[in-house]
């Protein structure tokens, strides 16, 4: 079926089988590798993007379902100042470089969209909050300790 | 000499200005260093850039897919292809079409890369045939036009029962009979633990891509490149320069990415030969937990002598582990395994025995730890049990027991220096305010023992939906190969100057997420006098860089990391000494007139380090790694779940390179010790795996993991030119025993079988609330009873006596099946829970 969605500010058309999992065509279809695949089954969160708002994980959602939508990926968060080659990392990405949030770096994207969100939806420093948001990404590297810090330093002071 | 560094707890400002290098061991008041440089590949990690395996791009290549057993063991009869399907378009492999030996290359020659026909097949889920496809579509359909045709054969699922032993060993020092007669209290225990996952977030993956000279260069996710290289040449017949292989970004390995991806490669190569064209072999999570290697499951059995002070004067200890169909790693496993069983501690009279037996269910291999998790949390479990019979807190049996400098392990290694077991100790007793903890515990237990209507079954009370414990555990890790290993493999680092004037560093340890791409800059950039940014690190190819051995057994750090120091000295001596200048300034201009040079660093034995393979006599690693961990725990009374609140680990790595980074090894090894301890359990029917989705095997979440506090210890190893010892193994080691420490503080039960799930925990419950066994009464010393509050009326009424466990009612049978196993559901006994309604 023909779907048209906004990802990352970019339009995209495509015309794909509807049943075709986001993640794909993220992936296959637009070449976006940044979002990736842990388990296919919505547990580990590996996947997570932001649809519409929303934080979801792309191996759940059919694209029929995300035909008209906008989609915000990975790729999506560090800006290319004055359309140069260069990127820039936004200040939750900086949080985590400077904290030590990535370490192997395979749920980072997915950490990274609902950190986004969390943050996006006016999420602040608290540590059980921060807990709660990330509940649906999976890490096997660090203990949460320092993705937790580096959402709390990007999120800023207690309002 | 020892130095205390602690995380900062202050936010981090976000400015970007150039991040600081300071020298190793350069301690700044209050902080323990200046800012280290950022993770070098970081920014790739963050933006989405960085190429993992499946995000490489090959044009043209094909899906691969394996064809696997669904039997434990069976005679491979035939494998058919249904010649009703259009097989135009797919290529099959079979043990036919491998060129070479046979044979996945590592210890032994015993595991078959692809079973033949009329071959045994050893265990679930083994690899039989190869399928390749230009789509998923067709490769699927394929897949189910195969059949496969067997004789099933009887397994072997007991790895007591088995009589094919892989590897033993017996360490031995002192007069165990002269030991026991001298101590006042003997006690005995059993311990199991089962199967752990690695759970890497990213899959087993490889491509293989075939050469224009006849070879195939794979491309994949993985720790050791020459692993995977030596593998490839021997199944596949390829020369050194045939067979090629390139680190993709990988997604953790934690051990599980150490030899299972030999396997991969040459199953990718295989096909990639058949059909000439790139294949693409991408595990999903499924066939991951499946089909790849897990912690071993271990029994270990310990009979412990000591006197009325605590002191240790024998122990007599059995390891059992379970290897699985092959040989793997398990001899290396297992003598780890062995010569970590005893603790941290002086024990004047000591009998190890270690054996590791063959069964039919999925080869175990390499995780994090490697043996000393499974022998440590029994040894501390155990000390645990031992302080509780004494009436002495674990605090101070430790305090009385832990190894000191010049005193002398099982192996009749003289602990000469770096010795920081007492240091951890205190530090973390101190961190967490532990004998506080543990009083005001024990008060709580008192009041709750009181405010409800079961007596002897601590549970669920009116006033109280749940119990608080604080536990502890102390551990020592090996640092680097053991024994004669580092001195075998010989590894090489090398540091190149171009005549451009780059300084590239050449070695095949992998960055899986630990850091290496950060810390080895960072280490030759201090040897040279030159800024972090201007070293480079080559890719992980083996067509580029030099053997430097695996990246496994926390050795990256401290034994590549030291070569590649030496190497870069040489270095700078060479250039100093003909220019006459420093080589920050002048090595630019020496290198465009000299042109290229590369310095080669081999490594040569630690001076005073020598072992002796065939005795188990002498230094069984040159140094060792110290770690100790409090966890507090919330017990809920209904359910018998557990949340681990609050972990403090104090972890001794010698010299801090990347404080940051060392932090993140301690915290995530610590998460996966709590994983172990409470969650993390894989269940087995008919030798396969039951539960092999992440949807059924469960790991940590941020709301399952505790607030960790980490404090580095700085003891250095003088043996290596920075002190560093190894960081990533050892927070593995004490998470579990502290966990089930704290269980037993807040409950009053000791669990013998890991992981501590609410069903083992509430089926001990209910073991409690059991009348007394006759006969026990008034024989041994009941004068060190139990102080514990909860286990007061059994304690006095079960004395422990010599010989015996302390609690006999403890599930201490000779361990049924494999790993830990589900004593029952929980038992309520009906009278109790009719008492539960309020009177």
């Amino acid at each position: 079926m023909n779907i048209r969605m906004l990802v990352n500010g970019e339009p995209a058309e495509l015309d794909v089988p509807g049943m075709r999992r986001l993640l794909d065509v993220l992936r296959e279809d637009l070449g976006l590798t940044g979002t990736k695949e842990g388990c296919g089954e919505g547990e580990c969160g590996a996947c997570t993007v932001i649809l519409d708002g929303q934080v979801v994980d792309a191996c759940l959602v059919p694209i029929s379902q995300a035909d008209g939508s906008t989609v915000r990926t990975v790729e999506g968060l560090a800006g290319r100042p004055s359309g140069g080659q260069e990127l820039k990392l936004d200040e939750l990405q900086r949080a985590f470089l400077e904290t030590g949030g990535a370490q192997c770096g395979i749920c980072t994207p997915g950490m990274l969209m609902a950190a986004r969100s969390y943050i996006d939806a006016g999420g602040g420093p608290d540590q059980d909050a921060i807990r709660e948001a990330i509940a649906g990404n999976l890490c096997r590297c660090t203990g949460y300790t320092k993705i937790i810090e580096a959402i709390a330093l990007a999120a800023g002071p207690a309002a | 000499m020892t130095i205390r560094t602690e995380p900062p707890r202050v936010a981090r400002p976000t400015s970007t200005e150039a991040a600081l290098l300071v020298p190793p061991g350069e301690v700044v008041p209050g902080r323990a260093r200046i800012r280290s440089p950022l993770r070098r590949e970081g920014p790739q990690k963050l933006t989405g850039e960085a190429k993992y395996a499946d995000d490489l791009v090959f044009p043209g290549a094909w899906y691969g897919a394996t064809i696997r057993s669904t039997e434990a063991r069976a005679r491979l009869v035939a494998i058919e292809r249904d010649l009703a399907f259009d097989w135009s378009h797919v290529v099959v492999a079979t043990a036919q079409d491998i060129p070479g030996d046979n044979i996945v290359s590592l210890i032994s020659d015993d595991q078959p890369v692809l079973v033949p026909v009329d071959g045994e097949i050893r265990h679930h889920a083994e690899p039989l045939a190869l399928l390749a496809a230009p789509d998923r579509a067709t490769l699927r359909a394929a897949k189910s036009a195969i059949t496969v045709r067997t004789e099933p054969l009887p397994p072997v699922l007991d790895p007591l029962d088995s009589d094919h032993v892989f590897a033993h060993y017996e360490i031995a020092t002192g007069d165990l009979d002269a030991g026991f007669a001298a101590a006042d209290l003997v006690l005995e225990g059993t311990y199991r633990v089962g199967h752990q996952e690695q759970l890497y977030i990213e899959n087993n993956a490889m491509i293989a891509v075939p050469r224009d000279d006849g070879g195939v260069a794979v491309h994949g996710s993985l720790q050791c490149p020459y692993y995977v290289h030596k593998a490839l040449k021997r199944a596949m017949r390829l020369s050194d320069t045939q067979a090629q292989v390139v680190q993709a970004e990988t997604g953790g390995g934690f051990g599980g990415k150490e030899e299972y991806p030999s396997i991969i490669a040459i199953h990718a190569a295989l096909l990639a030969r058949k059909c000439g064209r790139p294949v693409r072999m991408i595990y999903d999570r499924h066939e991951d937990i499946v089909a790849t290697t897990k912690r071993h499951p271990a029994v270990v059995t310990h009979r412990t002598g000591v006197r009325r002070d605590g002191t240790l004067v024998a122990q007599d200890i059995e390891v059992v582990m379970d290897g699985g169909a092959y040989c793997t790693l398990t001899p290396v496993v297992l003598s780890r395994g062995a010569l970590h069983s005893g603790g941290p501690y002086r024990c004047p009279n000591v009998r190890i025995r270690a054996r590791a037996t063959r069964t039919n269910t999925p080869p175990n291999g390499a995780f994090r730890g490697f043996g000393a998790p499974q022998v440590q949390f029994a040894a501390e479990t155990h000390l645990n049990r031992i302080a509780e019979a004494l009436g002495l807190s674990p605090l101070e049996i430790r305090r009385r027991n832990v190894y000191r400098l010049d005193d002398t392990t099982p192996t009749g290694q003289v602990l000469r220096e770096s010795v920081a077991g007492e240091e951890v100790l205190e530090r973390a007793a101190e961190a967490s305010e532990f004998e506080r903890e543990r009083d005001r515990t024990a008060r709580a237990r008192v009041e709750r023992q009181g405010s409800g209507a079961l007596a002897a079954a601590p549970l669920a009370t009116h006033r109280e939906r749940r119990a608080s414990g604080i536990g502890l555990a102390l551990a020592w890790h090996g640092a680097g190969f053991t024994g004669s290993g580092e001195v075998k493999l010989a590894s090489v680092a090398s540091i190149e100057l171009t005549s451009a004037g780059a300084i590239r560093i050449l070695t095949a340890s992998t960055e899986m997420g630990q850091g290496t791409k950060t810390i080895f800059p960072q280490l030759v950039a201090d040897a040279l006098g030159v800024a972090y940014e201007a070293v480079e690190i080559a890719p992980q190819d083996t067509a580029f860089v030099p053997d430097s051995g695996p990246t496994v057994a926390s050795r990256t750090a401290m034994v590549v990391g030291g070569l590649l120091i030496q190497a870069a000295r040489r270095l700078r001596q060479r250039v100093e000494a003909a220019t006459g200048g420093t080589f920050a300034d002048t090595y630019a201009r020496w290198a465009s007139a000299h042109g290229p040079i590369r310095v080669d660093q081999r490594f040569e034995p630690y001076p005073g380090v020598h072992f002796d393979d065939e005795t188990y006599q002498g230094d069984a690693y040159p140094a060792y790694g110290w770690a100790a961990c409090t966890a507090r725990v919330d017990v809920d009374l209904d359910t018998g779940e557990v949340l681990v609140r609050d972990v403090v680990a104090v972890d001794d790595i010698g010299t801090v390179i990347h404080p940051v980074l060392a932090e993140g090894q301690v915290e995530g090894g610590t998460l996966q010790a709590i994983g172990y301890a409470t969650i993390e359990e894989m269940k087995l029917r008919d030798g396969r795996y039951l539960n092999d989705r992440l949807a059924t095997y469960l790991i940590p979440t941020a709301l399952d993991a505790p607030r960790i506090s980490t404090i580095l210890v700085e003891a250095p190893f003088s043996g290596a030119p920075h002190g560093a010892k190894g960081a990533g193994e050892l927070p593995m080691d004490v998470g579990a025993p502290a966990v089930v420490a704290a269980i037993h503080d807040a409950v009053g039960v000791w669990i013998h079988d890991l992981p501590a799930t609410p069903e083992r925990i509430l089926a001990a419950l209910g073991a409690a609330a059991r009348p007394a066994e006759p006969g026990r009464e008034g024989a041994g010393t009941a004068a060190e009873a139990p102080t514990d509050a909860a286990d007061t009326e059994r304690a006095v009424r079960e004395p422990i006596i010599g010989g015996t466990d302390p609690r006999p009612d403890a599930p201490t049978d000779p361990l049924p099946l494999r790993g830990p196993r589900n004593d029952g559901e929980a038992q309520w006994p009906s009278g109790e829970r009719a008492s539960e309604d309020p009177a």
